[in-house]
């Protein structure tokens, strides 16, 4: 366990953003965001259909709430899992659903899983929206009710429920919102196409997610090199009249729009290894994620729809675009002029953390940040493997300050324990180690496998000791039930034994009586 | 002279009683060793291990009459938990107790299903719901997949098989390595 965090560091963290620190390692990239910045943001088109997946993060798929052949208005909830609505997914127009199947779903895995396919019927016809206007008075538990109802998650890449976020934020006290504006990540600038023209939805869904949580203050954090969102956001600030919120600019390093990283900028203080920014009295949200919040309060709406970067050299002409979820990435790509003639490969996400897709008929999915094309020029062919030189490389850059040397050779020959120890779970798989390898091991792979055999491990101990549970529950049950039909058994004999006597001493009462009688004749 | 003697008896009887005090207080239960070797079993109760369930198994390897290869269910990982755990050498599993198979639950083809509540009695871990003449089923989640409602069932109506793979449970696979041409086959670093 961590040693508790000392009184300094907590008045660190309440500081946060008054002065700029460092985290460790970090690579310097080549941004590669101008060339989509330069047109405007522009909606997709209603596709002919929308393929809208039950599965959008990790964990639980949702299941789907409706039929084939039903009608749906834009916002209703067509999937949820159990009671927990912060997995609910809404249909992101009106029409009617076609069809309930299994399809390709923009998963790492490539593998199919199910959609929900609704054929638009063009009319884009809202369902009955209830805002809550006057959110500045209402109850902060209505705000984050509202928060899980519209189903909103993480839109930084990883989808993770903001209302569990919110609410754990809630009940353990937080000061300070951050909210990140810092992508790091080559390519990808869709969050910066939001700062800059959406400026005044951002920092209302900072006042409200401010309200919802008790947070005292708010920071927006953006990088230096994104010109004019600087000017935006302030002009916004100040429009709104909220005196509580700063913004901050942080120097581009990668990984530093890692929640975890950019808490240390901001403070100097590490997030403890397993614990949360809530330990630091800080919550961290994108900032795509708290204009989705001021939608879904103000205006009702649940996340239907998010700003996806379609981007790289294999498209004509680069660009962010709003887009429904379900969406099939072709008709982004259509829209953004089609690909090149040297196009080579699709990743969903940034080159540095992306995954690569077999189709463009894949959906949108909430977690699609980018769209990222490659030309064959860019994509290296994969270079065998090489032994480790032990150059150390990958530890200078490690931003969560592990040894990626050590923890490839422990994962390889099964040393769990060791990797335990080695701290693999707070790598964040940015990629960084990989990058700089001179031997070329697909370092976040194997982290990715451990990360997985340890998730299974454990799962596979809860097993088992369910199954003890189980086992001993039923024993008991067993050793109760014999212990029961023994004592009625005896109880039985008893009774019986007793029956018998009575009969006797009637048996003999008569008999008495009836020798009496006789003898009195 | 008496007064070392009756010091001595005095401060004799006063630890003994303290001691007496502490054995009963902190009287440990079960066998610590046991627990923890049980900790390291499956828990699927299969009894393939010749044992009636996990911790009489425990309990005999504790005691050092049983090996601590006869877990199958446990496999190659399991028997190597248990040498780490003792100190003693791993060994291959015992091919007489059974082999190490992938995992699998137990499912009963429910129109086949008579009623006749044998596989529920069968099964060590409740994880087969039903009544006397009325249909059968297994919760999957429950399931260890021992086996052991299969000898009992009369109309062979319940079969193993994997269980149904859920995307929300894919993880990252193991990657596939290759190693440069120029380096001996097999070597890793």
């Amino acid at each position: 366990m961590n040693p508790p965090l000392s009184h300094e560091q907590l008045e660190r963290a309440r500081n946060a953003g008054s002065q700029l620190h460092h985290f460790h390692g970090g690579l310097r990239l080549r941004h590669n965001k101008k060339i989509s910045c330069e047109l405007p943001l522009e909606a997709t088109p209603l596709p002919p259909r929308l393929f809208v997946p039950m599965l959008q993060h990790s964990g639980l798929s949702a299941e789907p709430t409706v039929k084939p052949g039903q009608h749906v208005f834009k916002g209703d909830q067509i999937g949820y899992y159990g009671v927990k609505e912060e997995m609910a997914v809404h249909a992101p127009t009106s029409g009617t659903v076609r069809l309930l199947t299994r399809r390709p779903i923009s998963h790492p895995s490539g593998e199919d899983g199910l959609c929900v396919v609704i054929e638009p019927d063009g009319l884009d016809q809202w369902t009955q929206l209830d805002p809550i206007e006057t959110w500045h008075h209402a109850d902060p538990a209505r705000l984050r009710q509202r928060i899980r109802e519209a189903g909103i998650v993480g839109l930084g890449g990883a989808v993770f429920p903001t209302a569990i976020k919110v609410d754990d934020a809630h009940e353990r006290g937080i000061h300070t919102l951050i909210l990140n504006g810092s992508e790091c990540e080559p390519y990808i600038s869709c969050d910066e196409m939001l700062m800059r023209e959406q400026p005044d939805s951002i920092v209302l869904g900072a006042r409200i997610l401010q309200r919802a949580i008790g947070a005292s203050r708010t920071i927006i954090a953006i990088e230096d090199q994104m010109g004019a969102v600087d000017q935006s956001l302030k002009a916004a600030v100040m429009k709104s009249g909220a005196d509580d919120i700063d913004i901050v600019k942080v120097t581009t390093i990668y990984p530093e729009g890692g929640e975890k990283q950019l808490i240390q900028v901001l403070t100097g203080v590490e997030v403890p290894s397993g614990g949360r920014p809530a330990d630091l009295g800080l919550l961290c949200q994108n900032v795509a994620t708290a204009t989705a919040v001021a939608k879904a309060v103000v205006e009702g709406k649940p996340l239907i729809e998010r700003i996806v970067t379609v981007t790289g050299s294999g498209i004509r002409q680069p660009r962010n675009l709003v887009a429904r979820i379900g969406t099939p990435i072709e008709i982004l790509v259509d829209q953004c002029g089609g690909y090149t003639e040297d196009a080579a490969r699709l990743v969903l996400g940034g080159p540095m953390m992306g995954y690569a897709l077999s189709s463009d008929s894949n959906p949108v999915i909430k977690a699609a940040n980018c769209i990222l094309v490659l030309s064959e020029l860019e994509i290296e062919p994969p270079q065998p493997e090489m032994p480790c030189i032990r150059c150390g490389e990958c530890a200078r850059v490690c931003p969560a300050l592990l040894l990626p040397q050590a923890l490839n050779w422990q994962i390889r020959s099964q040393q769990w324990d060791e990797v335990l120890e080695y701290g693999l779970k707070d790598c964040i798989e940015c990629g960084c180690c990989d990058f700089v390898c001179h031997s070329h091991i697909q370092l976040v792979d194997w982290f990715r496998y451990g990360k997985a055999e340890l998730r299974s491990q454990q799962a596979e101990r809860g097993k088992a000791e369910a199954a003890r549970a189980r086992f001993e529950a039923r024993e008991a049950r067993l050793a109760r039930e014999k212990q029961e039909r023994r004592q009625r058994l005896e109880q039985k004999k008893q009774d019986l034994r007793d029956q018998a006597d009575m009969k006797k001493k009637l048996a003999e009462s008569i008999e008495r009586v009836q020798s009496r009688k006789d003898g009195g004749k | 002279m008496l007064n070392a003697v009756i010091a001595i008896t005095l401060l004799g009887s006063l630890f003994g009683l303290g001691l007496g005090w502490a054995a009963r207080k902190f009287r440990v239960e079960s066998d610590p060793v046991v627990d923890q070797i049980d900790a390291l079993l499956p828990q699927t109760q299969c009894g393939q291990c010749n044992f009636p369930g996990c911790r009489p198994y425990a309990e005999a390897i504790a005691r050092g009459e049983a090996e601590i290869n006869q877990c199958p269910p446990g496999g190659e990982a399991g028997i190597k938990a248990l040498a780490d755990l003792l100190g003693v050498e791993a060994k291959p599993l015992n091919p007489d107790n059974g082999e190490e198979k992938g995992k699998t639950v137990a499912v009963i083809d429910e129109p086949a299903c008579i009623g006749c509540t044998l596989c529920i009695q069968a099964c060590p871990v409740d994880a087969i719901v039903g009544a006397a003449k009325l249909m059968h089923t297994v919760i999957e989640s429950e399931c260890t997949g021992c086996e052991l409602c299969l000898p009992p069932c009369p109309v062979d109506c319940i079969d193993l098989v994997e269980p149904k793979r859920n995307l929300a449970d894919w993880q990252w696979p193991r990657p596939v390595v290759q190693y440069s041409k120029n380096l001996s086959a097999g070597e890793s670093p």
